[in-house]
């Protein structure tokens, strides 16, 4: 099976238009991931299901993945000078990394039993501009995946033929999977509170928790 | 011929019925509750604490360190630590719980605790006749509740309780040969002033 | 207005036919489950069907979040209910590729035994399930459940419970085999094709059995490979692809057994192939309880509590009995995952349950449902 680098290649060769990143993973597991941008998306899935080499007709899973807004703190190497000397010193960088709502696909080979080649589509923000091309036209798996990840995270997809919610009932307001979710306050009586459970009791009953 | 196939299979079932009056491997009901079946030893429903000897509140083994209380996956674990220390089956000071409540209508039965208590002090029941009709309170376990003899855990578990009160007395004759080695005296070695350790020792 | 008055308002208009909507709602004995499916008929035709789900939804996936990763383990029993084991070797398969911990090899070879004991089960309650569907009023089931409750006594002997197991840890396993467990199994494994022999005498020749499975609920191959369709489903549509052939993960590598498949893919298939599974199933549990090793059953790097895996994610999934579950997590190393992402086999096998009944009645809908073995506490998590 080729590599990513190499899949990468191929790819920007026969989408022309496609911006695609390697995301690395720190993990052992050694599963690294292509960053697709959302304007060729639905071409280049197009081309991996149906190229002669790859045959990834099988969308195994459809993950979203909510990435807040944060600071990421980066280890630059920078031209100082120091004791009069010209020197390259590592300083710690803080850089403000805007929250964006990302779609990872797992992608197999049911024809070449191969896999897994994993693509991302990451969102502009969390806010209003939540759009991605739906991949369901080019794998009939993602039909119902992402309609979760509509229904959890809030991501639209365009595309999609029956986009509406699948797990939350019809009328349901808010996107429970996002890291910012605050729970309506329908607090029962908790005999072991906790933390936010402990919280939420002292602030439902003004005098204190019920146990 | 048409209609073979569900002979057959009638004919099946007639197996079934005949050989239930006979056969034990076709008949397996068991008429619960005038007959149970046999406990089996690593059964587990709901957390109890183990105490050594007669009296519950000195021989209760949680120190409560609160650990079973953080890995708990519901958080149905409540514990107050009290602040007066008592000495364990070792003879060193710890602390124990002043209150130790667990919801065991929200209790898994994962047995997580079970496998994290550093003292051996939190073990897995066996009982599930555990319906009350108080409906706020009745479900809520404290410690008379929990607090369980050791002679219950051998009997349930034999295996596991034999393992560790064989540890136990291990670790006790050694403490204690330790101790009596210190008191008789310094051995000529390299070792701290002897008024010093005589004093520590007493 | 639910989702069907708006549409049927233009097919009355078109076909002059007025349509019949039924919900076969959450509450009803053939739905495997808190299921509905908003059936609209024409007569008794099928012409549209939508699968309405979430009333089990305990949103597993955030629970994951505030849990530590050892926390979510006994949560990964109630995922798909029946089939504990598998599900907890699915998690645990997962986050030991993401820190890089290997079970020894008597671990694997206890989980295999486990997943296929699991199989065995999974199996059992379909083929009594599906023919309590059809109409044999629970004999099957009764006879199918009483081979379940040998191998769950198994379980009991072993992990301490009979459905929610919790027995995979990271590294390995919980605790070890007591004594007499392996000649016990033995003995299980030894009765069990005379189950399977009189199951099949019962049913398989049984003329109603086929009148209503035979043709119903056929599945192309195409379209179940590009709806993600997986397990006996996929292999009964006739596509090769069974993760323990694939992945050989575990120690199936070693193991002698052939994959059953199917040629119509119809829902006869589907019933018979998980029949087939079963006895290629007992096949692997003799060599493996033959080949079992001494040994320890826990990785000696692996650590029960506070385990850190560096950040990054890992992708696991093992070949459970109702199709490919996945784990998805991602680790921002700390104590807790960061995203866990269940990949639920019975969810994605939904997506064409239209497909499949559209044109037939509304009594093959309730068969074809059955056929796709679904459980609730997987669909919705």
């Amino acid at each position: 099976m080729q590599s990513l680098e190499q899949l990468k290649a191929r790819l920007e060769a026969a989408v022309p238009g496609v911006r695609a990143e390697i995301v690395p993973n720190g993990s052992p597991a050694g599963q690294p991931s292509l960053l697709l941008d959302n304007g060729h998306a639905r071409a280049a899935a197009e081309f991996l299901r149906d190229d002669a080499e790859l045959r990834l007709d099988y969308c195994s899973n459809a993950t979203g993945v909510d990435w807040p807004e944060t600071t990421v703190k980066e280890k630059v190497k920078v031209k100082k000078v120091v004791d009069g000397a010209e020197k390259e010193v590592e300083e710690v960088r803080e850089r403000k990394r805007g929250g964006y709502l990302e779609a990872v696909y797992h992608l197999y080979s049911m024809a070449r039993k191969e896999g897994p080649v994993i693509i991302r589509l990451r969102t502009e923000n969390r806010g209003d501009r939540v759009a991605l091309p739906s991949l369901t036209p080019v794998w009939r798996s993602c039909e119902f995946q992402e309609r979760e990840i509509f229904d959890l995270y809030g991501v639209v997809f365009q595309g999609h033929p029956d986009l509406r919610r699948i797990l939350m009932w019809p009328e349901f307001r808010d996107y429970p999977m996002r890291k910012d979710y605050v729970e309506p306050d329908d607090y029962e009586y908790e005999p072991t509170p906790h933390d936010e459970v402990l919280e939420r009791a002292r602030r439902h009953y003004a005098g204190g928790p019920a146990a | 011929m048409n209609g073979v196939g569900i002979i057959k299979g009638l004919i099946e079932t007639a197996r079934n019925l005949a050989g239930s009056y006979h056969d034990k491997e076709r008949l397996t009901t068991v008429r619960y509750p005038e007959e149970t079946l046999p406990p089996v030893e690593n059964a587990r429903t709901i957390p109890f604490l183990v105490y050594d000897g007669g009296d519950a509140a000195a021989g209760l083994r949680c120190t409560a360190c609160t650990i079973c209380e953080k890995e708990c996956p519901p958080q149905c674990i409540y514990i107050v630590k009290d602040m007066a220390k008592k000495p364990d089956y070792l003879g060193k000071m710890q602390l124990h719980p002043k209150v130790f409540d667990i919801d065991i209508s929200v209790c898994m039965s994962c047995g997580i605790c079970v496998e994290v208590c550093p003292f051996d002090a939190i073990k897995m029941d066996q009982v599930f006749e555990l319906s009350t009709d108080d409906r706020f309170g009745g479900l809520l376990w404290g410690i008379k509740q929990l607090a369980k003899p050791n002679d219950y855990f051998q009997k349930l578990h034999r295996t596991e309780a034999s393992e560790i009160d064989a540890r136990r007395e291990e670790d006790k004759s050694k403490s204690q040969a330790a101790a009596a080695a210190k008191a008789a005296g310094p051995a000529p070695a390299a070792k701290p002033p002897p008024s010093a350790n005589k004093g520590a020792a007493a | 207005m639910t989702t069907l008055q708006s549409q049927s308002a233009a097919e009355e208009a078109a076909g002059g036919h007025q349509l019949l909507e039924v919900s076969m709602g959450p509450q009803h004995p053939s739905t495997h489950g808190v299921f509905r499916m908003d059936v609209a008929l024409d007569g008794e035709t099928v012409v549209r069907l939508k699968p309405v789900f979430g009333y089990l939804h305990r949103n597993h996936e955030k629970i994951g979040e505030k849990c530590s990763y050892l926390g979510s383990m006994p949560y990964t029993d109630r995922l798909d209910y029946i089939c504990s084991l598998t599900n907890n070797w699915g998690y645990a398969l997962t986050v030991e590729k993401l820190a890089g911990l290997a079970a020894p090899e008597r671990a694997e070879y206890i989980r295999v035994i486990l997943a296929e004991l699991t199989r065995l089960i999974n199996h059992s309650c379909l083929a009594g399930f599906l023919l309590q569907d059809m109409g044999a009023a629970g004999t099957p089931l009764m006879y199918a459940f009483r081979e379940r409750e040998k191998i769950l006594d198994l379980f009991e002997s072993l992990t301490g419970a009979r459905m929610m197991c919790d027995y995979m840890r990271f590294g390995g396993c919980r605790c070890d085999l007591p004594p007499g467990w392996i000649e016990q199994a033995r003995r299980v494994v030894a009765r069990y094709p005379r189950f399977l022999d009189e199951f099949e005498a019962l049913l398989t020749g049984n003329e109603i059995v086929r009148a209503r499975t035979e043709g119903v609920g056929v599945l192309s191959a195409q379209l179940a490979v590009n709806a993600g369709i997986t397990g006996p489903m996929l292999r009964a549509s006739g596509v090769n692809y069974d993760i323990r052939k694939v992945d050989r993960y575990g120690v199936y590598g070693r193991m002698d057994f052939r994959v059953p498949m199917g040629e119509r893919g119809d829902t006869f298939d589907r019933y018979m192939i998980r029949i087939l599974e079963m006895r290629e199933s007992l096949k692997i549990l003799e060599q493996a309880l033959r080949d079992l090793p001494g040994g320890p059953i826990l990785d000696p790097k692996a650590k029960l509590r506070n385990l850190r895996p560096k950040a990054g994610e890992a992708y696991g999934r093992i070949e459970g009995p109702k199709g490919e579950l996945g784990f998805y997590v991602i680790s921002d190393g700390g104590p807790n995952p960061y995203r866990y992402r269940i990949r639920p086999p019975s969810l994605i096998n939904l997506t064409i349950l239209e497909d499949m009944c559209l044109g037939g009645t509304i009594a093959d809908a309730v068969v074809i449902l059955g056929s796709v073995d679904i459980v609730l506490g997987e669909v919705d998590r």
